[in-house]
């Protein structure tokens, strides 16, 4: 097993978080792992994206070759286009959040970053805070995103639902609660597009 | 003992603690903070007693570091790369010193400039001081070697620089632990007089680092952290430093290089080990990130031996971290491609925060100087450098830390007056309070606009020395109280702070203006910690 995945966003949008679930779970499960992050200043509105690679062998590199990231993961429809480069173009799937973040004057229309992203072979966008927000709470965006994300892991859905558990243990069962919904709501989402 | 999922700045946090750490000295730097923050928040740190509150600046923790080994416990000083030029003075003549404890040095260096202004190479410091330095591959050699560091700087008696780059202070992996040690106990030095550098005692001492130069070279033999693999094709032969190394077996099935490699993990590197690969292959490839040190030192000057390729021969760009796909060019092996990013994509450059107290500060700043030519605004390292970039653009430097307020000096001596510094509270306590004290010794027609968030923003809200000081401070300093006023940066107060700046750009003398509003980030976790607390008494 091999997976490696771009996790991208901007800044504060909570892709660390995506990746510490999809870690947890991936230890569970005996894999190793590696995972860049960005920290700093890039942190503060800019764009962000940490590589995840998850192997049943050891991983090298802490970052992924340019043109084998198996997954690429956004919470941000432009963000996931910034990280296209980096797919493999025979194999590579995108999954991505259908909100954008604008906190910028020149931010294309939304129709042309859709455009470009329904454009690539595999794709799935969702339309995040209106599941998380039906919820309860639109902060959760980031874990539909994962549910949506999940049938492209290979990672035992159990595990990811533990991982969840236990990350947010801290936060009491109200937080554990909403993110186990919005994990299975974006899970839903990707299974209906069959 | 379970693996633990670390950041390379964490595990050699851990290693630390469990080498039998008393106490970590540090300013805050992208990307060296984590090290701290996780001793800091370490139960079993606290437990064990080790200090860990953050330093003024990276001199001082380098000194109490120094002072701590002196006393003969186990010290470990964290900065980023840069911190290292403030640090030098008291780093380099650590070298001549000597350690009692063990003392290990660690700099985080920023190749790509992701947070940073250079891509200096620390390891160019180590050779500087002739110590040891140790380079990691991965997390689980900077746990390892973090151990191996404080045995190096008792066997020897000697600091040991330890280096790593972003990429590896910020990813994560498995570590697995091994024994924690105990702590020392308090011992001076044999020689009390071993740490004073008088010239007749620093020559004895320099003498005697100088002799130690062959059994750093005949350890980083035996050590285990540089390794020859030995492989049947000749046709060529790679040095890979620390994370090269990664990117380098990346590029091969099965991680398996054909060629023979010299695994670099520790310097001084061997000659023993350079030249048995050297004599065995038609070329050889170095690949380390950060400057050509290694590279420059097997070619020399004239290169009159084999071929040597690097940066230095453009085989690798000389400037930018290394990646996989930069290795697999200079290898000539072929690399994927991926999708073409579309043109639609615009650059998202960080800004300071919605509410940030900064962007008042400089509104009402912006204002106040649009009576004079522009140009006179020289500023600092922290959130409020962003002010460089649009819709604010009210900035005309940044340089190092502190020199807002001492390039101001020199401008307004070139007669540029009025001129203005923009600084940080945390910058202001690092270095800038000894350039206001020129100013006021110079009556300098300066005003200095200290930017009070009441913390160190930029590295993610570490605590502040000058927290709850500045006033005083400048008071101390000697500029007149008339001349230090105190504002607070909100949009409801933009007039009057307008009003404020352009009395003290009128005064022909010293002027402080603290601008303070605490950071909007430490804010709301404050105001969340205490809500949380709230619904915790009330259940």
């Amino acid at each position: 097993m091999k997976k490696d995945i771009i996790l991208a966003g901007v800044g504060g949008q909570g892709i660390l978080t995506i990746a510490t679930v999809i870690g947890t779970a991936a230890l569970m499960e005996g894999l190793q792992l590696k995972q860049a992050e960005v920290h700093g200043m890039s942190q503060r509105g800019g764009d962000v994206q940490s590589h995840l690679r998850l192997s049943s062998k050891p991983v090298a590199s802490d970052l992924i070759p340019e043109g084998k990231a198996d997954l690429v993961i956004s919470v941000e429809p432009m963000e996931s286009l910034r990280y296209i480069n980096m797919m493999n173009k025979e194999t590579g799937w995108l999954i991505t959040s259908m909100n954008p973040f604008i906190n910028m004057s020149n931010y294309p229309s939304l129709e042309e970053l859709l455009a470009e992203i329904w454009n690539l072979p595999r794709n799935v966008t969702i339309d995040a805070e209106k599941v998380a927000k039906e919820l309860g709470s639109v902060k959760a965006a980031n874990i539909v995103v994962l549910g949506a994300a999940s049938p492209y892991l290979e990672i035992k859905f159990d595990n990811l639902e533990k991982a969840i558990e236990s990350i947010f243990a801290e936060k009491g069962n109200d937080v554990i609660q909403l993110n186990l919904k919005a994990l299975r709501a974006g899970r839903e989402l990707a299974d209906k597009r069959g | 003992m379970q693996k633990l999922l670390l950041l390379g700045d964490e595990a050699i946090a851990q290693g630390a603690i469990d080498a039998g750490l008393s106490g970590v000295y540090a300013y805050p730097g992208t990307p060296s903070t984590e090290i701290t923050e996780y001793i800091q928040a370490s139960k079993e740190a606290k437990e064990r007693n080790i200090r860990s509150n953050w330093s003024a600046n990276e001199k001082t923790a380098m000194e109490s570091a120094i002072g701590m080994s002196y006393a003969g416990k186990k010290a470990l000083v964290c900065m980023k790369h840069v911190g290292l030029n403030v640090a030098a003075d008291a780093f380099v003549n650590a070298a001549i010193t000597g350690a009692n404890g063990g003392l290990v040095v660690l700099s985080a260096d920023d190749p790509s400039m992701h947070s940073s202004q250079n891509e200096q190479d620390s390891r160019f410091y180590g050779k500087f001081a002739m110590i040891p330095v140790l380079e990691p591959s991965n997390q689980q050699e900077a746990y390892d070697m973090t151990r191996y560091a404080f045995t190096l700087s008792e066997k020897f008696g000697t600091p040991v620089l330890i280096r790593v780059t972003t990429r590896l202070a910020h990813s994560r992996a498995g570590v697995q632990r091994v024994e924690v040690l105990g702590q020392n106990d308090l011992h001076l030095p044999s020689n009390l007089k071993q740490f004073v550098l008088l010239p007749s005692i620093a020559r004895k001492q320099y003498n005697q680092l100088l002799g130690k130069q062959a059994r750093f070279e005949d350890d980083a033999l035996t050590s285990g952290y540089n390794q020859l693999i030995e492989k049947d094709n000749h046709k060529l032969g790679i040095v890979a430093c620390g994370l090269a190394y990664n990117y380098l077996i990346e590029n091969f099935e099965d991680h398996q290089v054909p060629y023979p490699v010299l695994k670099v993990g520790q310097y001084p590197v061997p000659h023993d080990l350079v030249r048995k690969l050297y004599d065995q292959v038609e070329e050889i490839l170095v690949l380390e990130d950060g400057y050509p040190l290694f590279e420059e030192l097997l070619k020399g000057y004239l290169n009159n031996g084999k071929k040597i390729m690097g940066r230095l021969d453009g085989s690798i760009p000389m400037a930018g971290e290394l990646n996989p796909n930069i290795v697999a060019h200079a290898l000539g092996i072929p690399v994927n491609v991926g999708h073409q990013n579309p043109a639609v994509i615009q650059g998202r450059p960080p800004s300071l925060c919605d509410g940030c107290s900064h962007t008042d500060s400089f509104l009402a700043l912006n204002e106040a100087l649009s009576k004079f030519s522009s140009g006179r605004v020289f500023s600092d390292i922290g959130c409020y450098t962003l002010s460089a970039l649009k819709p604010l653009e009210s900035i005309n430097s940044c340089v190092d830390m502190g020199a807002s307020i001492t390039m101001a000096i020199g401008a307004a001596d070139a007669g540029l007056v009025p001129s203005v510094a923009s600084i940080g509270d945390s910058t202001f306590t690092h270095s800038g309070m000894t350039g206001l004290l020129d100013a006021v010794n110079n009556n300098s027609p300066i005003v200095v606009v200290i930017l009070d968030n009441s913390t160190t923003g930029m590295t993610g809200g570490q605590q502040s020395s000058a927290l709850g000081k500045i006033d005083t401070i400048c008071l101390g300093l000697g500029v007149h109280p008339d001349h230090i006023r105190v504002i607070t940066p909100l949009r409801r107060n933009h007039e009057e702070n307008v009003k404020v700046i352009t009395e003290e750009l009128n005064y022909q003398g010293v002027s402080v203006i603290i601008a303070r509003r605490e950071c909007i980030q430490t804010l709301g976790r404050r105001m969340k910690l205490k809500a949380m607390q709230k619904m915790e008494s009330n259940n």
